[in-house]
């Protein structure tokens, strides 16, 4: 009776045990959905290619000491649990030193296999593309937005990052602000400077190649590359401060012959507003609001940077503005101007007290900038 | 001068007297009393950690939470990383150590007992020092890390208590390491030769070691970040050709170390419980001990895997590629080891067991994702992400707070006179487990699809919905467990039964006396014979390792003669010689906080701080043995 019991359990447990794996695995299937914007697991580019290769092997050999060890741990505390009311005295093994050799030679052996593909990788990754066909991009991180500019191309862009598909694209990664800050006004009329700092960020299109910090007074390099077109999400991943949540970008690429439009368009300034209309209002308000100008901190030429906000010559060609935060449509625009930082905690640009009249005009200007 | 008078009665530099009550605990030396207020204040730390983990994870459970802004929110997560590692799992270790050291090698009290004192006081004014900050302007919020330029540059003075309170705190660790290394070398009974000492103790060593040489230099570090942040140095400001980077290896050459110094206590706890529970010896004694030494080497050498990305160059990646896979070979003989007990033994569920075999599953998992980020090219991929979180919450809660869990059940017989429910102590277990997996496994995965640490916000459309409201519910199941051990130890210390000497048929010298122990600890040094000497004594082995009883039924005579001693204690061994309690700790410690905060606000502050620290340790230094003729 008692042994009928004993063999029992074990095979109750295992069915037990079976039936936990096989929950467990169908979950797991279910949780790796495709299709993730951002996601390393799902690469787009040679780079982030090579790397997930690297991992995949990774994944697997540390899979197998994990079934292994955790089976171990399961298969001894079932068969050597003490029964009840047994008092079995255990034969008393202090140690064997061929096993313990074996377990640490084996790790070991193991790990050095590991070296010589991640050797391989990390010098090969950290190389700049061979060839004439890079495209060069030099990447300033700001407190808490991208500026992207093009030295061959004299475009200055922020935020969304538009390369050609098939091309590696060269990245020089800075962290700058402009210095002086903007000045913003008390409730009682004082000038109060507001200063983003310099800060390290880190620059993360999972899809497209890992991460590499911006870091102040060095320039880092990282090459991206694509070979599908689309958008590809990405975002910093260095705490840089209250908005660091809020520091998104997005890369945009596109075929060779969409990325010369792109530039040809992004080289031509944008469009005047016709005269009379709330669009030249808005370019009006835009150069004097009252109490300063929005020139002050933006450029509206192509080409420009070197001042404290985004270039804005392009703004309503991108998607998205606030670091890839809204969408660029005139009620996120209003709302921004209304009161930037209640969208964007901590951001520099402060409230400034815009009528509802040059709120509509100035957003409508924006969205001429195309 | 009067210093070579002796004092007149009444005089400040009499010492106090009371042994019971308030005044007693403010005064105390006893390397026991002093372990318990380590272990209470710590735990109450963790509760407030748990509070602010709770609060991240109700934030995150959703795309785009609305209960903290993004201020709080980056406040919550600095503190929530610098309460779990400066005020609850350092200081707990330390609570183990205080209490069990000195036991376990058969000595009346630690080297330095007001040292010890004053380590301790230390640790709680600095914790109370870094939680005023919440009601002066707001806790730091620069990370627990504090990355310059960012740290060194923000405005307010959230940062400068992160300067300034980490500095204190930092004290605290450095005089306890002092302590414990020389109690460890000078203290033990005679017979605990160093290969005789409990994997414990030997732990202890080599975290008091890393201690001793680590903190010095984030003390360096914090010292340069509240020079940049008060005094107007640049350090760190790239502008005035300071390197921000420096910092980065400055933080991590203290920061890997402090990695071991979170996990080998615990350690050490499991290579405790495992054995006992298992009713074998520890398999391979030698090679766990060499493992924890040379993890205790290695820990220096892999500090900028931290850094992969931050632009060390294909070299420097390659060289620290390299270390950090093979520190992975001496834990790996730990685990394999701790096997090796278990295999063959006779195992008892007890709920210490559970929490020790649950750290060893938790601990393979961190272990193995460790591995994973020595990989450099898939670093760039997990690096500063949720997948980190995971690995290190595998190994610092799966690894460390499961152990510490376990030895916090395993002796509490010893430390309360009283036995804990058993029940209880499963259900806390389970729920445990369950709980932390929920939390933290999903994590991996939300890593590898891209969601970065540190982020009070995230948008839909990501895929990270499903998960991060799984981990939220894993946690407050996590905090559910923690109060059924709560539940547990509250009642147990009011109903529970009374605790023999040696409830679990023990191994080392602290369960030879009676629980809990007299503050003399041992009427009589005990004199040591081999590793786990109290086991010897209870039971022989013959040559192909089968166990007999010494006499039949000495375990039960050990367990009566105990009692016994517990009885007739007070009457018998007055005659033993202790160190007297002491205010001047308590007052030199009490310096340092008006000090911090007259770095921080006004230097007049620092005034009384100042007079409070000199006048203590001239107390210290002046004050006389209570009783004359010892």
């Amino acid at each position: 009776m008692r042994s009928d019991r004993a063999r029992r359990t074990p095979s109750t447990r295992r069915r037990w045990w079976l039936t936990g794996f096989v929950a467990t695995t169908a979950l797991l299937l279910a949780a790796c959905q495709q299709g993730l914007p951002q996601s390393s697991l799902e690469p787009a580019g040679p780079r982030a290619e090579r790397i997930n290769d690297l991992s995949t092997i990774v994944f697997w050999m540390a899979g197998v000491v994990f079934v292994l060890v955790e089976g171990a741990i399961i298969f001894i505390t079932i068969r050597y649990r003490r029964r009840r009311r047994e008092e079995r005295a255990p034969v008393q093994i202090h140690g064997n030193n061929r096993l313990e050799i074996l377990w640490t030679v084996i790790p070991a052996l193991l790990l050095a296999g590991l070296a010589f593909p991640t050797v391989a990788a990390i010098f090969d990754l950290s190389r700049r593309p061979p060839g004439g066909d890079v495209l060069e991009v030099t990447v300033i991180g700001h407190q808490w937005w991208w500026e992207f500019r093009y030295p061959d191309l004299n475009i200055v862009t922020a935020n969304e990052l538009v390369v050609p598909v098939d091309t590696p694209v060269h990245l020089s990664l800075e962290s700058a602000e402009t210095p002086g800050g903007i000045a913003e006004f008390t409730a009682d009329g004082q000038p109060v400077t507001q200063n983003a700092i310099p800060v390290i960020h880190s620059f993360w299109v999972p899809r497209l190649a890992g991460k590499q910090d911006l870091v102040p007074g060095k320039v880092e390099t990282l090459t991206i590359e694509a070979d599908e077109t689309g958008t590809f999400l990405g975002q910093c991943t260095e705490y840089c401060g209250t908005s660091h949540a809020n520091m998104r970008k997005r890369v945009i690429v596109e075929t060779e012959q969409g990325f010369q439009e792109w530039v040809s368009r992004m080289q031509a300034p944008p469009a005047e507003p016709e005269p009379g209309s709330l669009a030249a209002q808005g370019a009006e308000f835009f150069q004097n609001f009252g109490t300063g100008s929005c020139l002050a901190c933006h450029g509206v030429e192509p080409g420009a940077g070197g001042t404290v906000g985004p270039n804005l010559a392009h703004l309503a060609s991108r998607g998205t503005f606030g670091a890839g935060l809204f969408e660029t449509n005139r009620e996120n625009l209003q709302r921004w101007l209304d009161d930037p930082r209640a969208m964007k905690p901590g951001v520099v640009m402060p409230d400034y007290n815009l009528t509802e009249e040059q709120i509509e005009a100035i957003a409508e200007y924006l969205l001429t900038l195309e | 001068m009067a210093i070579a008078q002796p004092l007149p009665r009444g005089s400040v530099f009499r010492r106090p007297t009371a042994t019971t009550g308030f005044v007693s605990w403010l005064t105390t030396v006893d390397h026991k009393r002093i372990g318990i207020l380590y272990g209470v204040t710590a735990f109450a730390f963790f509760l407030l950690g748990g509070l602010e983990a709770l609060l991240i994870r109700w934030q995150l459970a959703t795309p785009e939470g609305q209960l903290l802004d993004a201020d709080v929110y980056n406040q919550l997560f600095t503190m929530h990383g610098i309460t779990m590692i400066f005020l609850v799992v350092m200081p707990l270790s330390s609570a183990f150590f205080n209490y069990l050291v000195p036991l376990m090698i058969g000595a009346r009290d630690v080297a330095f007992p007001r040292l010890n004192a004053f380590s301790y006081w230390i640790f709680l004014l600095g914790g109370l020092f870094l939680y005023s900050s919440w009601f002066l302007g707001g806790a730091p919020d620069g990370g627990w890390f504090g990355y310059a330029p960012l740290s060194s540059q923000m405005p307010g003075n959230n940062l400068d208590f992160y300067a300034v309170g980490l500095q204190i705190v930092g004290v605290a660790s450095l005089v306890s390491a002092v302590n414990f290394i020389v109690t460890i070398f000078n203290e033990r009974a005679p017979g605990m030769s160093l290969m005789r000492m409990p994997v414990f103790v030997w732990m202890t060593l080599v975290v008091s070691f890393l201690l001793l040489f680590a903190l010095p230099v984030i003390a360096i570090a914090l010292f340069q970040l509240a020079g940049d942040r008060i005094l107007g140095t640049h350090f760190f400001d790239a502008a005035a050709g300071g390197d921000p980077i420096l910092w980065q290896h400055m933080f991590w050459i203290f920061g890997h170390p402090e990695v071991y110094i979170l996990i080998l206590p615990a350690m050490g706890i499991v290579s405790e419980i495992l054995p006992t529970f298992s009713r074998k010896p520890l398999f391979g004694y030698p090679a766990v001990v060499f493992a924890g030494a040379a993890i205790g080497f290695m820990g220096w050498g892999v500090w900028a895997h931290h850094m992969f990305t931050s632009g060390l160059g294909p070299v420097a990646n390659s060289a620290f590629a390299l270390s950090t896979m093979f520190i992975a070979v001496p834990t790996g003989i730990k685990i394999f080891n701790w096997l090796g007990t278990m295999w063959g033994g006779a195992i008892r569920f007890t709920t210490p067991m559970l929490m020790s075999i649950g750290f060893v599953a938790m601990f393979v998992i961190g272990g193995l994702s460790g591995v994973t980020h020595s990989i450099v090219p898939a670093d760039w991929q997990q690096h500063d992400t949720y997948y980190i979180v995971a690995h290190f919450h595998y190994v610092l809660f799966g690894g460390a707070i499961f152990g510490l869990f376990g030895g916090a059940y395993y002796w509490f017989p010893k430390f309360t006179g009283r036995t804990y429910s058993e029940p209880l102590g499963h259900l806390h277990f389970w729920l445990m487990l369950i709980g932390f997996n929920l939390t933290f496994a999903p994590m991996h995965l939300l890593g590898l699809e891209g969601m970065p640490r540190r982020i009070y916000t995230y948008g839909e459309g990501l895929g990270f919905d499903v998960w991060n409201m799984v981990s939220t519910i894993g946690a407050f199941t996590i905090a559910a467990s923690v109060l059924v051990f709560m539940w547990n130890v509250v009642r147990s210390l009011s109903r529970g039964e009374k605790a023999p000497p040696d409830p679990w048929d023990g191994r080392t010298l602290e369960w030879t006396i009676p629980s809990p122990p007299p503050h003399y600890n041992f009427a009589e040094v005990p004199q040591v014979r081999a590793r786990d000497d109290f086991w010897h004594r209870k039971y022989t082995e013959d040559g192909s390792g089968r166990v007999q009883p010494v006499v039949a039924g000495a375990a039960t005579e050990e367990a009566e003669e105990g009692h016994a001693e517990e009885e007739h204690a007070e009457e018998e061994h007055l005659d033993i010689h202790m160190p007297d309690p002491s205010y001047w700790p308590l007052v030199a410690a009490s310096g340092l906080p008006f000090i911090g905060y007259g770095l921080i606000y006004d230097w007049i502050w620092a005034v009384p701080g100042a007079v409070l620290l000199l006048f203590g340790l001239f107390g210290w230094s002046l004050e006389p043995v209570a009783e004359e003729g010892h």
